[in-house]
């Protein structure tokens, strides 16, 4: 089943007709992603890339049926687009806009909550199920299918990730990068519920940074539901100060609790297979798979 | 982006929260100049000089004096302006203070009757909303309260839709024990405080000590702000107060290439393309038996102008004894990015500290035979592992 998007899935983009949303709206065509059309107010009518362009993504939605959406609007009015979409009724939208300010994100959140649909991101790469749909801005042939889910909140520390995992023999179900800013729309925790509850995967890398608790919330929910999958987990920023901001909006130690140190104690205690170093993630799943780690 | 307390104070004053009056001098002649306007304004006979810069404990380390006559201000100010503040939160390099704030004494009348609390609002990120924190325990270090005394701090929650309610406000002065003109003094302090919050897209606003004065009036004494620089751009009046000077060089002059640098205290310096990679780069270094120098994201769009300014910020750091660059190419293409090291390596000549390059992903092969084929001398690595290892054999030799 994979989780979120497959073949079937039909995307839209919106901010369809600019530089970024041109090009990414390109690269997920040539990967095989069923992109029904875009959205550019202003510009509905015409088409961009073979697809048809809306005003509105209700127009979208009511032409193509789609139920995916994917965003590449500029920071300033992407907040607005999230709810669009909502209010349109796609049930999985996908914003990869990085820099939105905090206060609409924390509108937007309620707004998508209120209408019971799953929104990724925002500041992240996307979800790819590999040989079904990247609806994302990681390089597609990285990711070969398999039965390995991951969790993360890093765009090329994903990458890495899944390149350690085909490097080791093994591939991917579904990628979920969930993005780095203090407030998104789906959580660690939520994203692993996901992929343990699906029958196409049987293992689960969960990467994770300093700042906020999401990782404890996953490792808690990991160990009270039962350890029902292996789980190999990362937290970069053991080296990072305190009280900097590490690139990503959310990526900052505030207390005791959200420390890279602190995260792992609670991961490891919580059953998850805790590697130190980001270069032996493939490896670590493959020994854990085999058997070799217990 | 962070403001110093006199701007931050001007801020919220603006909303209607009740300061400390003060004026902010970066001379002694200005700091003369304050006070007098001060007692004239006031009517206060006594003043406190306080260090601005971006940190906090500036008491402990000498950095906040109180004045009881022009002599006394004069006195102060030449001690405190053009110091080298060390505080628990500076480092041990200190801060060198370019300016003062010289305001008023609120800590006058019966010091039975004075109360100081604890007030924030920041963003609680697991329940996506705004809070309130506050507590009974002000003047204090919040965490050592928050350790000790955990029942003494209270959180009250904004719902995003309905916003801080009248309720919410007045349940914050019970709790903190107010009655009388204080209660509804602090009932309007905290939905002024609130509004300032909001309006001015603040991810942090903190005031400590909040102080009950003996004639029930409710001050802000002390006031910390961080700002969402996300929202930055809908505030070019704010956006104008910040203060190079607090910021480190090498920072700054990376901020104009738009990389995203964070200068550290190791010997390895990095240059690495995502933020998430490069913390787990630098947690690699560590891991390798180095250390750090930087953090630095190149970000999606690395090219030939990028990696070079890049490397002229990395070499200007006399402790860096080698560079691992670590780049994972989706969107970014390896071999533009090769070229760019080339290019940079030829521009900037003669490079002394061995340099790992560690490019993956889209084009890789191409961009290792571009440098291989190049001459330089760097140490050439695929896998994320080899790079950890060349990181220790570099430093061992």
């Amino acid at each position: 089943m994979s989780v979120l998007v497959n073949k079937k899935s039909k995307v839209i983009v919106q901010g369809f007709t600019g530089t970024e949303g041109s090009f990414h709206a390109t690269q997920m065509l040539e990967y095989g992603t069923n992109v029904v059309g875009g959205v550019t107010p202003g510009k509905g009518g015409t088409q961009h890339l073979d697809r048809p362009v809306f005003n509105t993504v209700a127009d979208a939605v009511k032409h193509t049926q789609a139920d995916v959406s994917i965003i590449f609007v500029p920071p300033a009015f992407a907040a607005d687009a999230i709810m669009e979409a909502a209010e349109a009724g796609i049930q999985v939208i996908v914003c990869i806009t990085e820099g939105i300010p905090v206060r609409d994100m924390i509108t937007a959140y309620r707004f998508v909550k209120d209408r019971g649909c799953r929104l990724i991101g925002p500041n992240c790469p996307g979800v790819i199920t590999p040989g079904e749909a990247k609806v994302g801005i990681m390089p597609g042939f990285v990711f070969k299918t398999g039965r390995i889910g991951i969790v993360s909140k890093s765009g090329t520390l994903t990458y890495e990730a899944a390149d350690q995992v085909v490097k080791a023999g093994l591939g991917i179900s579904t990628a979920i990068g969930i993005g780095g800013d203090p407030i998104i729309g789906t959580s660690t925790k939520e994203a692993v519920e996901l992929l343990m509850n699906d029958k196409e995967t049987d293992a689960i890398i969960m990467i994770g940074e300093i700042g906020g608790g999401m990782e404890a919330e996953a490792a808690r929910w990991i160990k009270s539901t039962g350890n029902k999958k292996p789980v190999v987990g990362f937290i970069a920023g053991q080296t990072a100060p305190p009280g900097r901001r590490m690139g990503h909006a959310g990526a900052i130690i505030g207390g005791a609790d959200d420390t890279a140190a602190a995260k792992k104690r609670i991961m490891a205690e919580c059953g998850i297979h805790v590697v130190d170093s980001p270069a032996v993630i493939g490896e670590t799943m493959s020994k854990v798979l085999s058997g070799v780690i217990a | 982006m962070n403001l110093h307390e006199y701007q931050a104070k001007e801020l919220v004053k603006k909303y209607g929260v009740p300061i400390q009056e003060g004026i902010a001098a970066d001379t002694v002649d200005a700091a003369l100049e304050a006070a007098k306007k001060l007692q004239a304004d006031t009517g206060t006979g006594c003043w406190v000089i306080k260090a601005q810069i971006h940190a906090g404990g500036r008491g402990k380390g000498g950095g906040v004096k109180v004045a009881t006559s022009m002599d006394k201000v004069k006195e102060k100010s030449e001690a405190i302006l053009g110091m080298n503040l060390i505080t628990p939160q500076t480092g041990a390099q200190g801060k060198l203070v370019r300016k003062i704030l010289v305001a008023q004494d609120v800590y006058d009348g019966d010091a039975s009757l004075r109360k100081e609390f604890y007030v924030s609002i920041l963003t609680d990120r697991s329940r996506k909303c705004d809070v309130i924190i506050y507590s009974t325990e002000g003047g204090m270090d919040i965490e050592e309260v928050a350790h000790s005394t955990p029942e003494k701090i209270h959180k009250e929650y904004i719902d995003p839709v309905a916003g801080l309610q009248p309720f919410q406000a007045r349940k914050v002065a019970f709790n903190l024990g107010l009655s009388g003109d204080a209660f509804k003094h602090m009932v309007k302090f905290i939905s002024s405080l609130y509004k300032s919050y909001q309006s001015i897209d603040a991810s942090l606003i903190e005031v400590n000590p909040c102080l009950k004065t003996s004639s029930d009036k409710i001050i802000a004494v002390d006031a910390k702000i961080n700002l969402d620089d996300n929202a930055l751009y809908r505030h070019p009046e704010i956006a104008a107060m910040r203060d190079l000077h607090e910021e480190d060089p090498t920072e700054v002059e990376a901020g104009k290439h738009n990389l995203n640098f964070i200068k550290l205290d190791g010997n390895v310096g990095c240059m690495v393309n995502g933020a998430g990679l490069a913390m787990a780069t630098m947690d690699m270094i560590k891991l390798a038996g180095g250390s750090p120098a930087n953090f630095l994201d190149v970000g999606g769009t690395a090219n030939a102008t990028t990696v070079e300014a890049g490397f002229r910020i990395i070499l200007s750091d006399p402790n860096v004894k080698a560079i691992l660059i670590n780049i994972f190419g989706g969107i970014v293409r390896c071999d533009r990015v090769a070229q760019g090291i080339v290019d940079a390596y030829k521009n900037i000549g003669e490079i002394k500290v061995p340099i790992i390059v560690r490019l993956q992903g889209t084009n890789a092969d191409v961009a290792k035979k571009l440098i291989d084929e190049s001459g330089l001398k760097v140490y050439s690595a695929i896998l994320l592992k080899e790079a950890a290892e060349l990181v220790n054999q570099v430093l061992k030799d």
